[in-house]
């Protein structure tokens, strides 16, 4: 390259490390040779990143932040913006289809035992994302001062009250005023548009770096840096580009097709997207019939009224999240894989799995006392699938894992 | 090479650190303060005036006090008597597990013995309860005498705003401070007396 071009190019690389870093995080970094269906969902969840950045960046432009004429500019972005409609309806997908993508994405971590040894920092970041994912679902939720945003802020706020001593105080300071008024409003739109953003995209950053550094895991759960050619490279991998690309293209353009399928004509998901108490104006007066959150907090509200006692509730659904973070430490199997690990953990997984989507339904539906119990069982299961987890996966039989993928 | 002692240099590592690490409270003052309600919001959120003299025995009515419902009950006689008859069913009959500002005043826990005033917001998440004065079996009740029922969580509340046991709200409905002068009921305010 003796180009006027190359030269140019030389003189940048020089100076910053351009090559290097596109090599060793985009084009040859090396990943397992054989994957399935299931390590789609991490390239899918930054297709939605950018997503909700683009379409979000959009919204601020004729979004207003006040008490008076938030509700009024979400109609003004619907009916008067030019395809205000469609880039609010990407936003409103893209929140849901996030979750849906991350969801899928951490199952695949408990099935494959994405978090084992060396990769526990990779796992605690992705815990971290989804946390910050939560916040920032819950801040941009309430910024149409809709009637579910309104409730639904204060039900959550009022769980700070739950906090001894210091509750009832902490109320009003995050509120910032006597109820959930624009001024809350304001304060959330400033954390849900600038503050959360920034700590989202740095913790992706982190958890990509961890992975890069660590390597990706396969279904099999084998680990492919125990066999490496003569230039140090795993012989059991193939670069990312081409190879994960094109591949992951496909999975990215069957996404696209269903998140479009929603996005233009079933944005509302039957009111599990965006509710339809939401269509009415925020009123502090009147509470709705029914509050349910959205689809994706549903299994952890589930847990919130399965316990009769309001401080009890806000540490049963705080630990469960919480929990996520130290499955690393509690998983003692030998094997990686749910394909090599033995009876007790296939049990296990399947039992939790079931018992977090049954959660995830209760949470949307009103109380009964058979829906109570229900909700009672489910949560018992999802809290000893972790903290069982040492036991079982140290006493049951493995099968032997393969040397080579 | 002699062997350096670093001691002195920990020492001033550590104080230096020390005084930097003291501003940190100092530095952080006005971004917690700044969250707190603003004097507008304060002053928005001064005292409601209301006449009550034209509400019917047993009548509730709702008012907003800093934009949250407050409930306004004349209570009738049957309607305090049969306060007696839901003591047992209470969970904190004396509201002694929050700051009761007008404890033994009136068994209508208002500064009034014929009208209550209580907070319309449901102490468990902050719904707002319903309020059902009829004495007759209900869904969630089938001894009910009369109360406020909370539809969000199934809380429910006798007629002057107190708990029930084994329901998830854990305290009674707070009594806002207020007076009365002559027909006017003033929320927000104590009217200088305690």
């Amino acid at each position: 390259m003796n180009s006027m071009f190359g030269k140019m190019f030389g003189w940048f690389n020089s100076r910053l490390p351009i090559v290097n870093t596109f090599e060793r995080h985009l084009s040859k970094h090396p990943v397992p040779s054989k994957v399935n269906f299931w390590y789609l969902f991490g390239a899918l969840a930054s297709v939605v990143l950018i997503i909700q950045i683009v379409s979000g960046i959009w919204l601020i432009m004729p979004y207003s932040n006040t008490e008076e004429q938030a509700f009024s500019s979400i109609e003004y972005i619907m009916r008067d913006v030019d395809y205000g409609w469609v880039i609010r309806y990407m936003h409103t997908t893209g929140a849901s289809m996030f979750f849906a993508v991350v969801y899928l994405h951490m199952f695949r971590g408990l099935l494959y035992g994405s978090y084992q040894k060396p990769k526990e920092l990779v796992w605690v970041f992705g815990c971290a994302i989804y946390l910050a994912m939560m916040a920032e679902g819950f801040l941009g939720y309430v910024l149409p001062y809709g009637q579910m945003s309104y409730w639904g802020a204060q039900v959550i706020i009022s769980l700070f009250g739950a906090i001894p001593y210091i509750g009832e105080s902490l109320e009003l300071w995050v509120r910032g005023d006597y109820y959930i008024s624009g001024i809350t409003v304001s304060r959330f739109f400033a954390l849900h548009v600038v503050a959360l953003p920034l700590v989202l995209i740095a913790l992706v950053f982190l958890h990509l770096v961890a992975l890069h550094e660590v390597g990706a895991g396969n279904p099999e759960g084998v680990d492919i840096e125990a066999h490496l050619d003569e230039d140090g490279v795993p012989l059991d991998s193939v670069p990312f580009f081409p190879y994960k690309v094109l591949n992951a293209l496909v999975g990215i353009g069957v996404f696209m097709t269903v998140f479009a399928i929603i996005m233009f004509f079933f944005p509302e998901g039957g009111g599990y997207f965006i509710e339809m108490a939401n269509f009415e104006e925020a009123n502090p007066l009147v509470t709705p019939e029914h509050i349910a959150p959205v689809w994706y907090y549903s299994p952890y509200y589930a847990m919130l009224r399965a316990v009769p006692d309001k401080l009890g509730g806000l540490i049963v659904m705080g630990s469960a999240v919480a929990i996520l973070f130290v499955v690393p430490w509690l998983d003692n199997s030998k094997a990686a894989s749910i394909r090599y690990k033995g009876v007790y953990s296939k049990v296990a997984i399947a039992l939790f799995g079931i018992s977090f989507l049954t959660l995830g339904y209760l949470g949307t539906v009103g109380v009964t006392e058979v829906r109570k119990t229900m909700s009672v069982i489910c949560t018992v299961i999802y809290f000893a699938f972790f903290i069982l987890m040492p036991v079982y996966t140290k006493y049951e039989i493995t099968k032997k894992v393969p040397e080579r993928l | 090479m002699q062997e350096k002692d670093n001691t002195r240099r920990k020492v001033l590592i550590g104080l230096t650190s020390a005084v930097g690490l003291s501003g940190v409270p100092f530095a952080a003052t006005p971004f917690i303060a700044a969250w707190n309600p603003s004097a507008r919001a304060k002053a928005a959120g001064a005292s409601v005036k209301i006449d009550v003299s034209k509400m019917q025995y047993g009548q509730q009515i709702q008012v907003a006090w800093r934009k949250q419902p407050v409930f306004i009950i004349r209570q009738t006689k049957e309607s305090l008597a049969g306060l007696q008859e839901t003591l047992p069913k209470l969970s904190d009959p004396n509201s002694e597990a929050i700051d009761e500002p007008y404890r033994g005043l009136n068994n209508t826990r208002s500064k009034s013995s014929e009208y209550t005033v209580i907070a319309g917001v449901c102490t468990h998440l902050g719904c707002s309860p319903k309020y059902h004065p009829e004495v007759e079996p209900k869904p969630w009740d089938a001894t009910w005498s009369g109360g406020f029922f909370c539809p969000c969580h199934g809380s429910m509340f006798d007629m002057v705003g107190r708990v029930f046991k084994g329901v998830p709200a854990p305290t009674n409905l707070p009594v806002p401070p207020h007076y009365f002068d002559g027909n006017i009921l003033t929320i927000g305010e104590d009217g200088g007396m305690a």
